[in-house]
């Protein structure tokens, strides 16, 4: 099936966002305007993504822009991209939120995941129209079942690897190497450098 | 856990799919792995496609909200390496390795001994030196038990705590390195963790918070404590937790 892709509209992380990052972190509220329009997008969606609450949503992403303002000036560029830095933040942030919330039951919280289908298949349809979307789309396909489904628990689930173990009934080290091979494989298939 | 599990970790930790123990010991092993962190590098890029393939559109109205936050929003300084910290970090495997109970061991002793030496000055506080010796000697005998287990985890943004645990010597010790003082008319308590009942286990001195970490022996026998945690009480401490715990650590079992 032949799509329409625009090229241009996926526009990736300027170049200058970690030049940017470097004015923020001397107090650039101009520079940090930019970043923000660069990586709100992106972070919301990831957010949104993990805690579905719109609310909780954009009340995280509030939280994770803040963090950029407040530590800009801990930014590495040797360690990744800014784009990466950023989007860690914001991933930390929402797994932090959801363990937050689930902490109080434990016993409430086991039975909650147990009766949720896996929701990778819904994130995983959201993945979709734009060059990026359809990219990452194509190469979690490349994953064999076990390694899609233990890599997209994790990240939009925000599930630690023994609750990926508990729902799919493997091994708790089954479930380590399906994490590591499967983002391995992304990797290259998303031709990603360090 | 051995090195070869370690290395299986690197997908897990670059997905947040680790709990804060697993995570901040395959930390420590990331500082010896070059190869493992190349690894989590890509890794983490690679994770953060799968939330780039997520972009939407944001609501005009979250700049405004954000622009306006940040202006009363103070920004941290940049970190600066710290020259003279005592290599704690360097600490990997479960059991103590030497050359890091060597560095505990001078901590411990550098502790007692500036201790010893400003009470000599003052000669009424003579009984006062020795009980800091004797704390120092049983500090050291926690350290070097061949049976001590380190557990750390991570208290807050730059605050990492140790506990060592020696079950033979049933006693353990605690140690945090960047540590903020206590707001005023505050300490920090430590509380033994018996199976959700917290026992104290003492006062962090203030001199345990300032300069390198210094770990500080924890009063009491261990006993069936599982874990320990770490509250903020009103000066001179309390009999139970008056406030939520800043931490709480499970010792390591294994």
């Amino acid at each position: 099936m032949n799509e329409v892709v625009h090229i241009g509209g996926i526009a990736p992380a300027p170049p200058d966002l970690q030049k940017l990052l470097g004015k923020v972190a001397r107090g650039d509220q101009d520079a940090f305007s930019q970043v923000y329009d660069a990586v709100c997008g992106p972070v919301l969606g990831l957010v949104r993504a993990v805690l579905r609450d719109p609310a909780q949503s954009e009340e995280v992403t509030q939280e994770v822009l803040i963090e950029v303002w407040r530590s800009a000036s801990r930014f590495q560029p040797s360690r990744g991209s800014a784009m990466t830095w950023v989007l860690t933040l914001a991933h930390r942030r929402a797994v932090d939120r959801v363990r937050s919330a689930q902490a109080s039951s434990d016993r409430e919280r086991k039975a909650a995941l147990l009766e949720h289908t896996p929701a990778f298949d819904e994130v995983t349809e959201e993945v979709e129209s734009r060059l990026e979307r359809e990219q990452v789309r194509r190469c979690l396909r490349t994953l064999t079942e076990l390694q899609r489904q233990s890599v997209t628990l994790a990240y939009y689930r925000g599930l630690a690897y023994r609750e990926v173990a508990e729902l799919l009934a493997i091994p708790l080290g089954t479930v380590k190497t399906r994490l590591r091979d499967g983002l391995i494989r992304l990797r290259d298939c998303l031709g990603v450098g360090a | 856990m051995s090195t070869a599990e370690l290395h299986t970790l690197t997908g897990a930790y670059a997905l947040h799919a680790l709990t804060a123990e697993e995570r901040a010991e395959f930390e420590l092993h990331l500082e010896d792995c070059p190869s493992c962190t190349q690894e989590v590098r890509e890794l983490t890029a690679t994770a953060a496609r799968l939330g780039l393939a997520m972009t939407v559109t944001p609501p005009a109205a979250l700049k405004e909200q954000v622009m306006r936050r940040i202006t009363t929003e103070r920004q941290d300084p940049p970190r600066v390496p710290l020259p003279t910290q005592v290599p704690f970090h360097r600490r990997r495997s479960r059991v103590l390795p030497r050359l890091v109970l060597a560095a505990c061991l001078a901590a411990a002793a550098a502790f007692g001994g500036v201790a010893v030496w400003q009470h000599q000055e003052a000669q009424d506080a003579q009984e006062q030196a020795q009980r800091a010796q004797q704390q120092s000697e049983t500090l050291a005998s926690v350290l070097t038990a061949p049976d001590a287990k380190v557990t750390t985890g991570k208290i807050a943004d730059g605050v990492t705590g140790t506990v060592i645990v020696s079950r033979e010597r049933d006693k353990a010790a605690f140690l945090a390195s960047g540590m903020p003082e206590p707001p005023s008319g505050k300490v920090y308590q430590l509380w033994f963790d018996d199976g959700g009942t917290m026992r104290s286990a003492g006062l962090m001195d203030r001199s345990a918070l300032s300069g390198p970490a210094t770990a500080v022996l924890m009063d009491g026998p261990v006993g069936t404590a599982r874990g320990m945690g770490i509250t903020v009480e009103p000066a001179g401490g309390s009999a139970r937790p008056t406030t939520d715990p800043l931490a709480l650590m499970n010792f390591r079992t294994v």
